[in-house]
């Protein structure tokens, strides 16, 4: 049995393809754990772990929490809205404070790009990135391939088209990176003013055409528009934006096949994806909110398995 | 200065382990007559090798008409996490029932340390609370046990020094019916 080549969770960009493997083995056992009637092991019973959320999150945070408690790993929970932080504290005295107590391993999410990279030389505890602002988030590329994989068998070789604001997006980048380590292709879909210039030196395709897209692809995932990180307007208007970008019943329809419909939440319906097609058959939307849990699992388990007793 | 010297004896071979096979057969129908509320538990990894053999006995030879079976691994229960110098990788559970109100068997190779059977002890409870639960292992290493866990049912004992490994091989998984004594 093989260990990661990290000690850290920073980015999928410092994984490899064994890493993934192992991580989606580990995370196969765990969906088995958290379907049966007692869904809780003790493995990590003498580990303390500290979620910090210095940016808003419901969806992420309820998973990582969840996965902790199903390892048994006792857990305390920040979030800067109700902390010092306010009062103007920095993120090193912050972390080596929660650290005094003696915790083990650090999940964060931060508004700022590099947060948990700088926070990883500086702190003695493992870092899990759970966003870091428009960089990565690696927990999510992981459980969007680890579900494609279940879903259609295999990443290799599917072709893989991510919709929506790419130039805000650290689901996109990340899922970028691990798609291709996986071997799979990739192409971007977006309105001009949200494709990111140079795009095309990570190996990805750029299509302005939801229709040709859609028709190229076997999965779509489909992202958020992120209004709260757009300081200007990207596009004239939201309406104008799901007329043009937005997937509906008949455009799926209109397709020559079956394609496999993703989104990483929270749905603005009717903007990006239309509630028809967020309940369809073709979306897989729910279980990747189930294998979130079971793919942070194997993420922590593996981690904390490299910690020193 | 005694260079590499492994030595490898042949505990059991296929003819012994086919006799002590059915006979273990035999003594779990006299405690459990037609298996109606038994359910056998083959402990990952090498287990649940023995626990097919005993199955398919039970089922071709005496005629026991369904047995329930499952098989079980232990890895995220064990009690030396973060302990071992190499991880330790998980093999599948693969148990389709509830054993709430059923007698359990655990079904192991080599019954050692006894570590592995208090895993299992504790992992099994996420799939209900059994009435009973014994334990059935082909080897049972004398003298070597941490816990104060024995078997119900045993193929042979053996007295084995610690640094000596006991090695159970399957015709279907290793291509033959033996177990060896390993001195490295």
């Amino acid at each position: 049995m093989s260990q990661l080549s990290v000690k850290h969770l920073i980015g999928i960009k410092h994984i490899n393809e064994a890493d993934i493997n192992l991580i989606f083995e580990t995370a196969d056992h765990f969906k088995e754990v958290i379907n049966r009637p007692i869904k809780k092991v003790p493995s990590l019973r003498d580990i303390t772990i500290a979620n910090l959320f210095f940016e808003n999150s419901t969806r992420t945070k309820l998973s990582f929490e969840l996965a902790e408690k199903r390892l048994s790993a006792d857990i305390i929970n920040f979030s800067a809205s109700q902390s010092s932080v306010k009062k103007g504290e920095t993120l090193i005295d912050t972390a080596n404070n929660i650290l005094s107590m003696k915790v083990d391993l650090i999940v964060m999410r931060h508004p700022n790009v590099g947060a948990c990279d700088f926070l990883s030389k500086h702190v003695n505890a493992r870092i899990v990135n759970a966003g870091d602002g428009t960089h990565e988030h690696p927990t999510q590329a992981l459980l969007d391939s680890y579900s494609i994989r279940e879903k259609l068998g295999s990443v290799t070789g599917k072709k893989v088209v991510i919709v929506g604001d790419i130039l805000h997006s650290r689901v996109a980048l990340s899922n970028i990176y691990a798609l291709k380590l996986q071997g799979a292709e990739v192409k971007v879909c977006g309105p001009k003013t949200l494709i990111p210039k140079y795009i095309e030196s990570l190996g990805v395709g750029v299509e302005y055409d939801i229709k040709k897209a859609l028709e190229w692809c076997d999965v779509a995932n489909v992202l958020r528009v992120q209004n709260e990180r757009m300081a200007i307007n990207y596009f004239p208007s939201t309406r104008e934006y799901a007329q043009l970008f937005g997937i509906n019943k008949p455009l799926l329809d209109s397709l020559s096949k079956k394609i496999v419909i993703m989104h990483p939440g929270p749905i603005n319906r009717g903007v990006e994806i239309t509630s028809e097609v967020a309940n369809s058959d073709q979306s897989i939307i729910l279980n990747q909110v189930e294998n979130g849990v079971a793919v942070r699992m194997a993420v922590i388990y593996l981690l904390a398995e490299q910690i020193q007793r | 200065m005694f260079g590499t010297t492994m030595s490898k004896k042949t505990l059991l071979n296929s003819k012994e382990i086919d006799i002590i096979l059915h006979r273990l057969a035999c003594q779990l129908i006299e405690n459990h007559h037609n298996f109606e509320n038994t359910v056998l538990i083959g402990i990952q990894p090498r287990g649940t090798f023995l626990a097919e053999r005993l199955v398919a006995i039970l089922e071709n030879d005496y005629n026991i008409p369904k047995i329930e079976f499952g098989q079980l691994d232990i890895t995220f229960y064990r009690d030396d996490f973060r302990r071992r110098e190499a991880p330790l990788g998980a093999n599948k559970t693969t148990i389709n029932f509830i054993v709430e109100d059923k007698n359990v068997v655990f079904i192991d190779d080599v019954l050692f340390s006894g570590r592995s059977i208090r895993a299992a002890l504790t992992a099994i409870q996420s799939f209900g609370r059994p009435a009973d639960i014994e334990l059935l292992v082909l080897i049972d290493r004398r003298f070597s046990r941490h816990l104060p866990i024995q078997p119900d049912y045993r193929g042979r004992q053996v007295d084995v020094i610690n640094q000596e490994r006991v090695t159970v091989n399957w015709k279907d998984k290793d291509g033959e019916d033996t177990v060896y004594i390993i001195n490295n």
